[in-house]
């Protein structure tokens, strides 16, 4: 063997030990979520306006993670605060994130323009429906130190047996199960949707794929800051479901009653005890209204009548005995400015809905 | 190339080279085996295995008509593959040796709906044979017609001519609404990218040096099995180097030194490679320009940042392949040529082009540039050397900008350096009378070194935005924002 193949042979034998012992340490002490928190975000780069999400990350210039670290520190609300203005942290599902929308034409976007820098807004919505998700992402926001929490929430987000269903909380199931203890959340800690990482998950080889979308992350968000695209938003795409089936069911629930306890209002309940002295909002967002075959039957395709018109009257309850502020803005937006769901708006119904809610912040403001 | 193929090549690689009796027949049939694991799935039904057969058998049918006049078998000193007016035993061994390979492939269609080491399931067997015994017939009629001068010469047409199909996208539509009219799908569908023939260009290349040095004399005698694996050899078939055959045979005959002594050089040249390719290259690949990117982008620093990010992406990339290329070939106990030569850091324009993409221009250089330029200057009427120069570099650099497509913006690219090489031929005729004094002072040269270098690079980077786009309007674009003209 010559000099230079045993030096080889000798690195190479070093490297292995090396890397195998930097894999334990690294799973040892979990070094995942501290990783997460470096970014580049708010530093060499802008923040996102939103949360990242990208179903195309090539075309989007965004993509899906389940760090919720590397999503948090990515997003404008992790830098500096401004002194000043009212912070007012918005949380939903794929409407309130804006789902076919630009970053300019979100509900937080508009809802700062409108203020003329009284209010600064963060869009901390996340796609997937399910008031569980919400609370998982409420439960990093309240670090940023908001000074109004609104909570933009559907039926369709509420059903006990669909809360868990998110890939998010999935693939969290540590912070999932801490939610669930420390507030008593009636979804079940075992369930097995929640993934738990193994050792071998939590190495670097065993977690390359979250290793590597972390390193996307920082990647894709200089073309985000060069384009201030985070979204390929497609030319056309099918409007929501008009004609509908004659189906009374909603998540195999029939009429006549809808029980309280077959929805999530405990974990509106935690979302509220999360918050402590911040003033929380529920606002039931706006629907898609059918004017087309069996809409006497449904409202849309998520939604028989008879199920919407329970729940909105239970929110409405809920709100009143916890004493919580609920706006009730189901009807707000006509059928026309919805994109391609019963939920996501065109930037018109989006405007609408900020105009709302805007002259109702403004109140608030007003009073402090 | 995926990080499997590689590992699978790597150890094929150090098989051959620590097994020397069985290398050459090793890396033969690896070769054939590897243009079928390579290929893209294609939507014409069975085009992907046709392809690669059409592969082989065009590097065999060169083979037939490039081999020297044939003397008696077994006369002493002939070296193997030549042996009387008729393919000597080891040639007929090796052509049913490749012709039961690829049956043997094809009948793993009956063993489940997955594929095994092709891209698709492969055609039924019967389809097989008969193409087998198509191309076996097409072979023997070049057997016949070997001896004829003109067959060479024919033989450089066809390559041109299937090329120029290939990368003419009217010719490839055309030729893929018809293939796809052939295998009962409908043509509506057809595309350009219907034809993805992998490895065909750099084999092209490989065939038509063959073709024309049979045709001055300078090819060396090889058996059938030698001219496969030169035309197909894994390590090179997707992305180059393009190598000679008489170095390349003589690599192959040489006895290898043992695995020992090949095996570090090999794995630096893998590791490096692999770091380039899967690491640098990859990552850039998400910041590198683009058309959806140029469409998007306003700012002139961010479109400077997003081509800077290009060039060094399709440099990493391919300079990463060539050096797997290097590393599997030195363990195979062959030592295929350099390709590359820190190309982004050369003083001129002339010196990148000899460091990038080496093999290439050199191949360009002793087949098109010096019969060309020699040519219009030897004439009964010379063309004076400027001209001559000036003719030299356009013809060669479009001719390399067209190899990589035929649209408008590859030929542009190509008279972007066509033009570039002619000034600095130019500017360096100009310059030869003051240069001997900037040798003599230091720092001023280095000064002008670096000035020269930094030039070059900036005129090898705009060049990759004609390169990277596919329309002469995003490039005129970009070019105007990264110069902050337009927004």
């Amino acid at each position: 063997m010559t000099d230079r193949s045993r030096f080889f042979r000798n690195v190479l034998i070093k490297a292995l030990i090396l890397f195998a012992a930097v894999n334990g340490v690294f799973a040892a002490v979990d070094l995942m979520p501290a990783l997460g928190r470096v970014s580049i975000y708010n530093t060499l780069i802008p923040g996102r306006v939103r949360l990242p999400y990208g179903e195309d990350a090539q075309a989007d210039y965004n993509l899906s993670l389940f760090s919720l670290e590397a999503m948090f520190a990515s997003h404008e609300a992790a830098a500096r605060p401004e002194p000043g203005p009212l912070r007012v942290m918005l949380i939903g599902d794929s409407a309130t994130w804006g789902f076919l929308l630009q970053p300019q034409e979100t509900l937080a976007s508009i809802l700062n323009r409108n203020s003329g820098g009284a209010v600064r807004t963060y869009n901390f919505g996340y796609p997937t429906m399910t008031v569980t998700k919400d609370l998982l992402m409420l439960s990093h926001a309240v670090q940023y130190e908001p000074d109004l929490i609104i909570w933009l929430v559907t039926l369709e987000s509420m059903p006990q047996a669909k809360q868990l269903d998110s890939p998010i909380l999935q693939n969290n199931a540590d912070a999932v199960r801490a939610l669930i203890a420390g507030y008593r959340l009636h979804s079940d800690p075992q369930d097995p949707r929640l993934k738990s990482p193994t050792f071998w998950n939590r190495t670097m080889v065993g977690g390359r794929r979250a290793l590597a979308d972390l390193i996307r992350l920082q990647m894709y968000g200089f073309l985000w800051a060069a384009t201030g695209v985070d979204q390929a938003i497609p030319a056309e795409y099918d409007p929501p479901q008009s004609d509908l089936e004659a189906d009374e069911g909603f998540h195999g629930l029939l009429p006549p009653v809808l029980l309280e306890e077959d929805l999530a209002f405990d974990v509106l309940s935690a979302g509220r005890e999360m918050a402590g002295d911040i003033p929380v909002w529920i606002v039931n967002e706006p629907v898609f209204l059918s004017s087309g075959l069996n809409s006497a039957i449904r409202y849309n395709f998520f939604y028989p009548r008879w199920a919407y018109d329970q729940y909105r009257s239970m929110l409405a309850d809920w709100c009143r005995r916890q004493a919580v502020v609920c706006h009730d803005f189901w009807d707000l937006v006509p059928a026309e400015e919805f994109s391609n769901s019963a939920i996501h708006r065109t930037p018109r119904g989006e405007a609408m809905l900020a105009d709302a809610l805007g002259a109702l912040i403004a109140e608030e403001c007003h009073g402090r | 190339m995926t990080f499997f193929n590689i590992l699978v090549f790597a150890a094929v690689s150090l098989a051959a080279g620590a097994l020397p009796r069985a290398r050459s027949w090793l890396l033969c049939i690896a070769s054939v085996l590897a243009v079928y694991w390579l290929q893209p799935a294609l939507p014409v039904r069975n085009l992907d295995f046709w392809l690669p057969t059409a592969s082989i058998t065009l590097a065999a049918a060169v083979w037939i008509v490039t081999a020297q006049k044939r003397v008696p078998a077994g006369e002493a000193g002939t070296p193997a593959g030549s042996a009387g007016s008729r393919p000597a035993r080891e040639d007929w061994t090796a052509l049913a040796a490749i012709g039961l390979t690829i049956s043997a492939l094809a009948l793993t269609r009956y063993l489940g709906p997955d594929p095994i080491l092709t891209p698709a399931r492969p055609p039924e067997i019967g389809w097989v044979l008969s193409g087998l015994v198509i191309g076996m017939l097409i072979l023997g009629g070049l057997w016949m017609l070997a001896p004829r001068r003109w067959l060479p010469a024919a033989g450089i047409l066809v390559l041109l001519a299937l090329f120029a199909a290939i990368k003419t996208d009217p010719f490839a539509q055309a030729a893929a609404a018809m293939l796809r009219r052939l295998a009962g799908q409908s043509a509506q569908l057809a595309s350009p990218l219907d034809i993805r023939w992998l490895g065909f260009s750099y084999l092209a290349f490989r065939l038509i040096h063959a073709l024309r040095d049979r045709m001055t004399g300078r090819l060396p005698d090889t058996s059938l099995r030698e001219f496969i694996t030169y035309g197909l050899f894994f390590p090179a078939v997707t992305a180059g180097p393009i190598d000679r055959l008489e170095r390349f045979v003589k690599d192959l005959r040489s006895k290898p030194g043992g695995t020992a002594g090949m095996l570090t050089p090999g794995a630096e040249r893998v590791l490096a490679g692999v770091f380039k390719k899967f690491v640098l290259a990859d990552g850039l690949a998400i910041l590198a320009l683009n058309a959806a990117l140029a469409a998007r982008v306003a700012a002139p620093h961010w479109m400077w940042f997003f081509l800077y990010a290009y060039a060094l992406r399709i440099y990493f990339d391919f300079s990463g392949y060539t050096d797997i290329a290097l590393g599997l070939g030195r363990w195979a106990g062959v030592t295929l040529p350099e390709n590359f030569n820190r190309p982004y850091l050369q003083p001129n324009l002339t010196a990148f082009w000899n460091s990038w993409h080496i093999t290439l221009a050199q191949w360009f250089r002793s087949y098109l540039f010096n019969p060309l330029t020699r040519a219009l200057r030897s004439g009964p009427r010379p063309w004076p050397i400027g001209l001559v120069i000036l003719a030299g570099q356009f013809a060669t650099m479009t001719l390399i900008g067209l190899w990589h497509g035929v649209t408008w913006n590859f030929l542009i690219w190509g008279c972007w350096h066509g033009f570039g090489l002619f000034l600095h031929n130019r500017w360096g005729e100009r310059s030869r009378a003051w240069m001997p004094r900037l040798e003599k002072r230091p720092l001023l040269k280095k000064a002008y070194t670096v000035a020269s270098t930094l030039a070059t690079f900036h005129y090898v980077v705009l060049g990759w935005v004609w390169f990277a786009l596919p329309t002469v309007e995003s490039s005129s674009a970009v070019f105007l924002r990264l110069f902050g003209i337009s927004n």
